[in-house]
């Protein structure tokens, strides 16, 4: 046989062949797609670049976490737009993990009554289109609320009516943001603080009371605060008007919708994750607890949940990354997310592709770190294998 | 008892036989798990209140204070009391079939028809056979011919006005069918051990997994046309559609991958020394049993496909969640009966996505096999 025909037959050498040509293909079509980009834009006069950031916006945008008006540029557009997204995103991350918990466990409760309707809960909501969801609740608010003249009061107040939810706010400024640096040091500050003395009293053996200190290395750092900043505590409560509400902060319809919407639609699959959670932790462990002398609240928080927990991480890491890829439905209603300023300043420029490219690589580099972030949160819960 | 101080271990007499404390019988027993303890008692006391309010307003809202005849003006007078029942009688074969011309109905409907009987006689375990791909294939062509038309004496009915339900099984269908072998596919490569796939593999659905499907449509709506060479056009349905089945693909790769890693290393071991070459190994012995074991969350993975079709309509395409919005959306009904077209939809999705996930438990069921 000659050498050629030998070598067909060589795995090796036919690996390298299929590679070559699989990474051939894709360059290939890497090429011609971008010939094809360079001579439709030139013929359809579409400028290139990433220039028009800089270029007046001119439009308004309804939400905003950092000013912004008509005359900022569209890169200013795009950072109060990622605000927005992030705005949404945290504050659904934390109601749909609270509410999870609560229907998980319910999920798990004695009582079959309980048990059953949490499981209704889940269904419907993981049952229905999260896009039918945020159509629903939205036009749960513009159609069956009052308009602000006859604006609901469920507690004193706060007031939901057609044109969204008031609610009292404190009047921001430079102090109150110094206090709070002050006490996320002091969090910091206790925490490192409860890692050494864990680890001493780990070398030692000598047990210690750890809290007095650590309640200290919370509360000095925020009372500095308080005294270096001195800030002023007043609060804005919303007033009913003749005509309008004045004061407080106004979450809008969009922006509540879609909160509501993420975060129920998440903490139907967390509610899900959570019991799979506590029931992969076998029976014995829940006995073997309890004859340790635990207390029932004990037996979950010292023994279940941190084993459970571990079987909780990845899928919850996946949730949440979910809920952050889905508040870009806020398109649908309205509510100005990076998405929804993107396709505006789209629109107004033509310059579609760099629009798409800078959401898309936004969102593709803070699911991937998230995700590496996971990992390694993960490898560092896991079991560690024998 | 016998005392201690006797020297003997254990007592000879035998205790008599005694009731076990609580036995499971009785009234009392039945009633334990909802008012056995205090708590117990107020969670029950406060479901069965929720039930009892949460049934009197769906009574009331569905049949006693319902408008069975009307205008649009009647509606709006009992808007959020009473279902508007006149509404669903004018709207009802727009929000099933959008814009599809009104007296050529009937082709989709029995498209439709056509499409929901053959996959439930092929949810049925006794029919699993070689025949089911002769009869999806007869049915995907009359179901063609049926939608487009053309032959047959049928009027040729152009796609942009193909809409509602029958576009959200289509995208759907047509989706899954198309990425299921690429999501294997690009589980395999993944799994390789060739670089070079390997990162082309990751790549792609890293990618695509790492962002929004809205983005995906955006790009096959806005960007796509520009990536095509001079005087070519895709409609923009396909586009949609391919956007979907790339999707779809990243997602069930992964969820096949996991299926893959799944398998002993001996499976793979074994049929290499059987002398099977790659594909074979894989299509004889390694993929059987890994989509075996992947069928529950792969239903899981079709289910929230089916569900994020309605996102099409963000890009302006008539799928049944648009046609609904439609049927909001005309100027005679507008405001109106905005609670009566979302709850139907959400209904028709609630019906059709947990119907699929029952049968997912039940086929886990069957399928469970002796060693595992």
């Amino acid at each position: 046989m000659s050498t050629a025909v030998r070598l067909i037959y060589d795995l090796r050498f036919r690996a390298i062949i299929y590679q070559i040509m699989a990474v051939g293909g894709v360059l290939f079509l890497g090429w011609y797609l971008y010939s094809n980009v360079v001579t439709n834009l030139s013929d359809k006069n579409i400028a290139t670049g990433f220039a028009y950031l800089q270029r007046e916006a001119g439009f308004a945008i309804s939400t905003q976490l950092i000013p912004f008006q008509g005359s900022d540029s569209y890169g200013r557009a795009l950072i109060v737009g990622i605000l927005n997204t992030f705005h949404v995103s945290l504050l659904g991350i934390f109601l749909a993990t609270v509410i999870g918990l609560v229907v998980g466990i319910a999920r798990l409760s004695s009582n079959p009554l309980l048990a059953k309707l949490m499981l209704l809960y889940v269904e419907f909501l993981r049952n229905v289109p999260l896009l039918l969801q945020l159509f629903l609740w939205y036009s749960v608010i513009i159609f069956t609320l009052p308009n602000v003249r006859q604006a609901l009061q469920p507690i004193p107040h706060v007031y939901l009516s057609n044109s969204g939810l008031v609610v009292p706010s404190l009047n921001w400024s430079a102090a109150k943001t110094g206090v709070l640096a002050c006490f996320l040091l002091g969090i910091i500050a206790a925490f490192l603080y409860r890692r050494a003395a864990i680890s001493s009293r780990v070398a030692t053996g000598i047990e210690r009371r750890i809290w007095p200190m650590m309640l200290a290395a919370l509360a000095v750092p925020t009372l500095i605060g308080l005294f270096v900043f001195q800030p002023n505590w007043s609060i804005d409560w919303p007033e009913a008007g003749r005509f309008r509400l004045t004061g407080g902060s106004t979450l809008t319809p969009e922006f509540t919708a879609l909160l509501v919407g993420l975060a129920l639609n998440a903490s139907a699959s967390i509610a899900e994750i959570v019991r799979s959670g506590i029931q992969s932790v076998k029976k014995g462990q829940w006995e073997a607890a309890q004859a340790l002398g635990l207390q029932k609240g004990e037996v979950m928080r010292k023994v279940v949940l941190p084993q459970g927990l571990r079987v909780m991480i990845p899928p919850l890491t996946s949730s949440y990354l979910s809920l952050f890829k889905n508040s870009s439905l806020a398109v649908a209603i309205g509510y100005p997310d990076l998405v929804m300023v993107s396709t505006t300043t789209m629109n107004q420029t033509g310059q579609a592709i760099e629009g798409i490219a800078i959401f898309m690589s936004i969102y593709l580099s803070i699911s991937i770190s998230i995700s590496v972030f996971m990992n390694w949160y993960n490898a560092r819960v896991a079991l560690k294998g024998r | 008892m016998t005392v201690i101080s006797d020297h003997r271990v254990s007592d000879h007499r035998m205790i008599e036989p005694q009731i076990r404390p609580h036995a499971g019988q009785g009234l009392w027993a039945a009633l334990k798990p909802y008012l056995g303890t205090p708590l117990n008692a107020i969670i029950t006391i406060s479901c069965i209140a929720l039930v009892i309010l949460a049934l009197q307003a769906l009574v009331s809202w569905l049949f006693v204070n319902a408008l069975y005849e009307g205008t649009p003006q009647d509606c709006k007078a009992t808007r959020g009391i009473g279902i508007c029942w006149p509404f669903f009688a004018a709207k009802l074969r727009f929000m099933t079939f959008g814009f599809y011309p009104y007296e050529q109905h009937w082709r989709p409907g029995i498209a439709m028809a056509i499409f929901l009987s053959t996959g439930f006689i092929t949810m049925i375990p006794r029919f699993w056979g070689r025949w089911l791909i002769w009869l999806w294939a007869a049915a995907v062509i009359a179901m063609t011919i049926l939608m487009w038309g053309g032959i047959f004496g049928l009027v040729r009915v152009p796609v942009h006005t193909w809409g509602g339900l029958p576009l959200s099984f289509m995208l759907s269908f047509v989706g899954l069918v198309c990425a299921f072998p690429l999501g294997i596919v690009l589980a395999l490569g993944r799994m390789s051990n060739m670089p070079a796939i390997k990162i082309i593999c990751v790549m792609f659905i890293e990618l695509i997994r790492g962002v929004p499907l809205i983005s995906i449509l955006f790009m096959a709506s806005v960007m796509l046309p520009l990536f095509m060479p001079e005087g070519m056009t895709i409609d923009k349905l396909l586009r949609a559609q391919i956007a979907i089945i790339f999707f779809a693909a990243a997602y069930i790769a992964e969820t096949v991958r996991g299926g893959l890693q799944a398998i002993p290393k001996g499976q793979f071991e074994a049929a290499g020394a059987m002398g099977l070459h790659y594909w074979q190994m894989m299509r004889l012995i390694i993929l059987p049993q890994a989509l075996k074991i992947v069928i529950p969350p792969l239903v899981t993975t079709f289910i929230g496909f089916f569900q994020d079709t309605t996102l099409v309509t963000i890009i302006g395409l008539f799928d049944f969640l648009d046609t609904v919005r439609g049927a909001i959306r005309d100027p005679a009904w507008q405001g109106i009966a905005v609670l009566e077209a979302y709850l139907f939809a959400a209904f028709i999705y609630l019906v059709f996505s947990w119907g699929m996930g029952a049968y997912s438990r039940f086929l886990e069921r069957r399928l469970r096999v002796g060693h595992d």
